[in-house]
C-alpha cells in the first residue's frame, strides 16, 4: 500500500517524556486557529457585520447573528466531527452518519410529538444512536465487512427508510421545553456548553485512557497493536459504540435547534462531517489526529461558507473552497510528514 | 499474505458472482410474476437506458477498486461535464459536437488530476477524491450559478433517447465499454497488472509493474468515462443541471461491491460488475412496478448489498472450514 510508507516513515521514535508531547496535532490546531482568527479579521474588516461589529460595539452581546449562526448553527456539526475524528484515527470511516442524523432528530420529534416525557426525547436516540453504531462495529469487526462497505450499505437503508416512513414531512408544534438547542442557562447557549464540554472531555480522554491510546494504536498499525495486547474486535466495537454517542448528543441538538424539524436526512452533511475531521488533522490513514482539530475545523468550515456571503462572493462556491481546503491541508500533512521523515 | 487467504480471497469471487447470479434469476423470477409489465422487452430496455450512465462508471471503477484505490468524485465530475457542456455551447458558442467532446476531454483532465496527485503526492485516493467529490461539483455550482441549459438540438438527443436497430443507443455504447474493459482485465498484461498492485503494490513495483503509470491512466479513464456518463445523461434528459450525478459515486460503488470485487483490492471481475449494476437497476424498476416508492428501493438495495456480502462471508467460512 502506498500509505504504508508514509505511515512507517512518521511513526512515532521510542516513547521519551516528549515524544508524548502533541507536537504535530498542537500545530495543526494552531493554523487552525490562526486561520480562524484571520478569517474573522479580515472579512470582518471588509464587512463588520460578519463579525456583528455594530453589537459589539453597543454592548449587545445577546444579539450577534451572525457569530450564533456560526457557532450554534454548526455545534452539532463539531460534535459528531468528534466521533468520526476517533472513528477515522482507529482507521474505520462511517459514511451514514448524516442519515443517521437525520433519523434521529426525527424519532426525537415523534416521541415529543405524541407525549412522551421531553428528557425520555432527548435520551432515547442516544441509545439507540449507540446501538446502531455498535451493530456497524460489531460487522466490521467480527465479519471483517470493511467499514466503508458497511455504511455504504446502512447509508441506503437509513436514507430511503426515513423518507419512506416519513415521506418527508415536517414536525412542528414540537412542546415548548423540548428545544434543548435553544435552551441558555447562564445567559450561554446549550449547543456552545455541549460543543466545549465534550471537545475537552474527549481530548483528554483519547490522550490519557487506555481505551483513547488503543484506537491510535489500532489505526497506526493494527498487527502491532494486536501484538501487544489489544484486542482488535472489542476496540473497533468500542470505537463504533462511543462514535454513536456522539452522533447522538448531534442528532438531537439538530433535532432542537430550529421550531420545526424537517424529516429528510441534511444533503451531505456527511460529506461536512468527515470534512472537519480531516481539515481538523485527523490523518484518513489512521493513527494520528485530534479532537480539538476537527472541532475548530468545523467551525472554520462553517465561518468560510457565511464569510463568502459577507464578501459578496456567491455562495455557490462554496463547495469549490471547501474542496481546496481539504485539497490543502491533506497536501500541507503529507509535506509535514515528509520533512520529519527525512529529519530522522 | 498467507497461501491459505490467498486461495480464500480467489474463492470469495466465484462465490459472490454466483450469490449474485442466483439473486438476479431469483428477482426476475419473482418480478415477473408479481410485476405486470416487468417482463416485457420495452421495460426491459428502458431500464438499460436507465441504468447506463452508472454502468459506464462502474466500469472504470472496477478497475481503481481492484488496484485498491476508490473515486468518489465522479459524481461530482459527471455534473461538472454537464454543466461545462452547456456552458461550451451556449455561453462559449462552440458548435454542440466540439462542447462536448471538450467538457468530456476536461472529465478526463478532472480524472487525471485526481490520478496525478494520488501517484506523484502520495495522498490516498479515499482522501484525494473526496477533496474533488467537494471541489468539481463546487466548480460546477459555481460556474452554473444554479442556472439551468435547455434548447438543445433535436439530433442530440439521439445518443440518450434514441433507438438504433431497435435497442436504446446507450445500450451500444455500454456493450462496447463492456467488451473493451472485459478483455482489458482478463485478457492482457495491463490488466494483470491491476490485479498484482491490488494484491502487493510493493511486490508488484519489484515486478518492474509501472504501478504509477498504470494508476495515473485508470484515473484517467475514470473521468473520461464519468464524462461520457455526463453527455449521455444531458441527451437523455434534455437538460444541464449542476446537482446532476450528485451522489452517483454510491451507487457506483454499491454495483462494483455488489459484483464480488474486493474494496481490499487485488479481487474483482467485469463480469461480477455487469450482475451488480442490473441487479441494482432491475430491484429499483421491479420494486416501483410492485407499487413500492422510489425511496424504498433504494432500501432494498442497501440490504441486498449488506446481505450479499454476509452471505459470501458465510460460504467462505464454510468452505474454509471444510479445509
Amino acid at each position: 500500500m502506498s500509505g504504508m510508507a508514509v505511515r512507517e516513515a512518521s511513526a512515532p521514535l521510542a516513547p521519551t517524556a516528549f515524544s508524548r508531547l502533541p507536537r504535530v496535532a498542537l500545530s495543526q490546531e494552531l493554523v487552525l486557529l490562526f486561520a480562524l482568527l484571520a478569517l474573522f479579521v479580515v472579512v470582518g474588516f471588509i464587512n463588520p457585520r460578519f463579525v456583528d461589529w455594530s453589537q459589539i460595539q453597543s454592548g449587545d452581546w445577546g444579539d450577534l447573528r451572525n457569530l450564533k449562526t456560526i457557532f450554534l448553527g454548526n455545534a452539532y456539526i463539531a460534535i459528531a466531527a468528534i466521533g468520526m475524528s476517533m472513528v477515522i484515527i482507529s482507521g474505520n470511516i462511517d459514511i451514514s452518519v448524516g442519515s443517521l442524523i437525520g433519523i434521529l432528530a426525527t424519532i426525537s420529534g415523534t416521541l415529543a410529538v405524541n407525549g412522551v416525557p421531553i428528557i425520555l426525547c432527548w435520551i432515547i436516540p442516544v441509545i439507540i444512536a449507540i446501538a446502531f453504531t455498535s451493530l456497524m462495529g460489531a460487522m466490521v469487526a467480527y465479519l471483517r465487512i470493511p467499514s466503508i462497505v458497511v455504511s455504504l450499505g446502512f447509508l441506503s437503508i437509513l436514507k430511503g427508510g426515513l423518507i419512506s416512513a416519513t415521506g418527508g414531512a415536517w414536525i412542528n408544534t414540537l412542546p415548548d421545553n423540548f428545544h434543548l438547542a435553544q435552551m441558555r442557562p447562564l445567559g450561554v447557549p446549550m449547543p456552545i456548553y455541549f460543543m466545549l464540554v465534550l471537545t475537552v472531555a474527549a481530548a483528554f480522554w483519547m490522550r490519557l485512557s487506555a481505551t483513547g491510546r488503543s484506537f491510535y494504536a489500532l489505526g497506526g498499525n493494527a498487527e502491532a497493536a494486536r501484538l501487544s495486547g489489544i484486542n482488535r474486535e472489542r476496540t473497533t466495537v468500542k470505537v463504533f459504540a462511543i462514535h454513536g454517542f456522539f452522533v447522538g448528543v448531534a442528532g438531537i441538538l439538530f433535532a432542537t435547534q430550529l421550531q420545526i424539524i424537517q424529516s429528510t436526512v441534511p444533503p451531505n452533511l456527511e460529506l461536512t462531517i468527515i470534512t472537519a475531521s480531516v481539515v481538523g488533522g485527523v490523518s484518513i490513514l489512521g493513527g494520528t489526529g485530534t479532537v480539538i482539530g476537527s472541532t475548530l475545523a468545523a467551525i472554520l468550515i462553517a465561518a468560510i461558507g457565511s464569510s463568502l456571503i459577507f464578501i459578496n462572493i456567491s455562495p455557490y462556491w462554496l463547495r469549490a473552497v471547501q474542496g481546496v481546503l481539504i485539497l490543502l491541508t491533506v497536501l500541507a500533512d503529507l509535506w509535514r510528514r515528509a520533512r520529519q521523515a527525512r529529519r530522522r | 499474505m498467507s497461501a491459505a487467504d490467498n486461495a480464500a480471497r480467489v474463492r470469495f469471487h466465484v462465490s459472490q458472482e454466483l450469490v449474485l447470479l442466483i439473486a438476479l434469476v431469483l428477482a426476475l423470477a419473482i418480478l415477473s410474476v408479481t410485476a405486470n409489465h416487468f417482463m416485457t422487452v420495452g421495460n426491459l430496455l428502458n431500464q438499460g437506458r436507465l441504468m447506463t450512465e452508472v454502468a459506464l462508471v462502474a466500469l472504470p471503477m472496477t478497475f481503481i477498486i481492484i488496484t485498491g484505490g476508490i473515486d468518489l468524485s465522479v459524481g461530482s465530475i459527471m455534473g461538472l461535464t454537464v454543466i461545462l457542456l452547456g456552458v461550451f455551447w451556449q455561453n462559449v458558442g462552440m458548435p454542440l459536437p466540439l462542447a462536448v467532446v471538450a467538457a468530456i476531454a476536461v472529465a478526463a483532465l478532472a480524472g487525471f488530476f485526481n490520478g496525478l496527485l494520488i501517484t506523484r503526492v502520495r495522498v490516498p485516493p479515499l482522501i484525494m477524491t473526496l477533496a474533488t467529490l467537494a471541489l468539481y461539483r463546487g466548480l460546477a455550482e459555481g460556474i452554473s450559478q444554479a442556472r439551468s441549459v435547455r434548447g438543445y438540438p433535436e439530433w442530440f438527443f439521439v445518443l440518450g433517447q434514441g433507438e438504433v436497430l431497435g435497442v436504446p443507443t446507450q445500450l451500444w455504447v455500454l456493450l462496447v465499454a463492456v467488451i473493451v474493459f472485459w478483455i482489458v482485465l482478463s485478457r492482457t498484461t495491463f490488466g494483470r497488472s491491476l490485479y498484482a498492485i491490488g494484491f502487493n503494490e510493493t511486490t508488484a513495483r519489484y515486478s518492474a509493474i509501472k504501478v504509477d503509470r498504470i494508476k495515473l491512466v485508470i484515473y484517467t479513464l475514470s473521468g473520461l468515462m464519468a464524462g461520457i456518463g455526463g453527455a449521455i445523461f444531458v441527451s437523455r434528459v434534455s437538460t444541464t443541471r449542476s446537482d446532476m450525478g450528485t451522489g452517483l459515486e454510491l451507487d457506483v460503488i454499491a454495483a462494483v461491491v455488489l459484483g464480488g470485487t474486493s474494496i481490499f483490492g487485488g479481487v474483482g471481475t467485469i463480469g461480477g460488475t455487469v450482475l451488480g449494476f442490473t441487479l441494482i437497476q432491475l430491484l429499483k424498476n421491479g420494486l416501483s412496478l410492485t407499487g413500492v416508492k422510489g425511496d424504498a428501493t433504494i432500501v432494498v438495495i442497501g440490504t441486498v448489498l449488506i446481505l450479499s456480502i454476509l452471505i459470501t462471508n458465510f460460504l467462505q467460512h464454510r468452505r474454509g472450514s471444510d479445509g
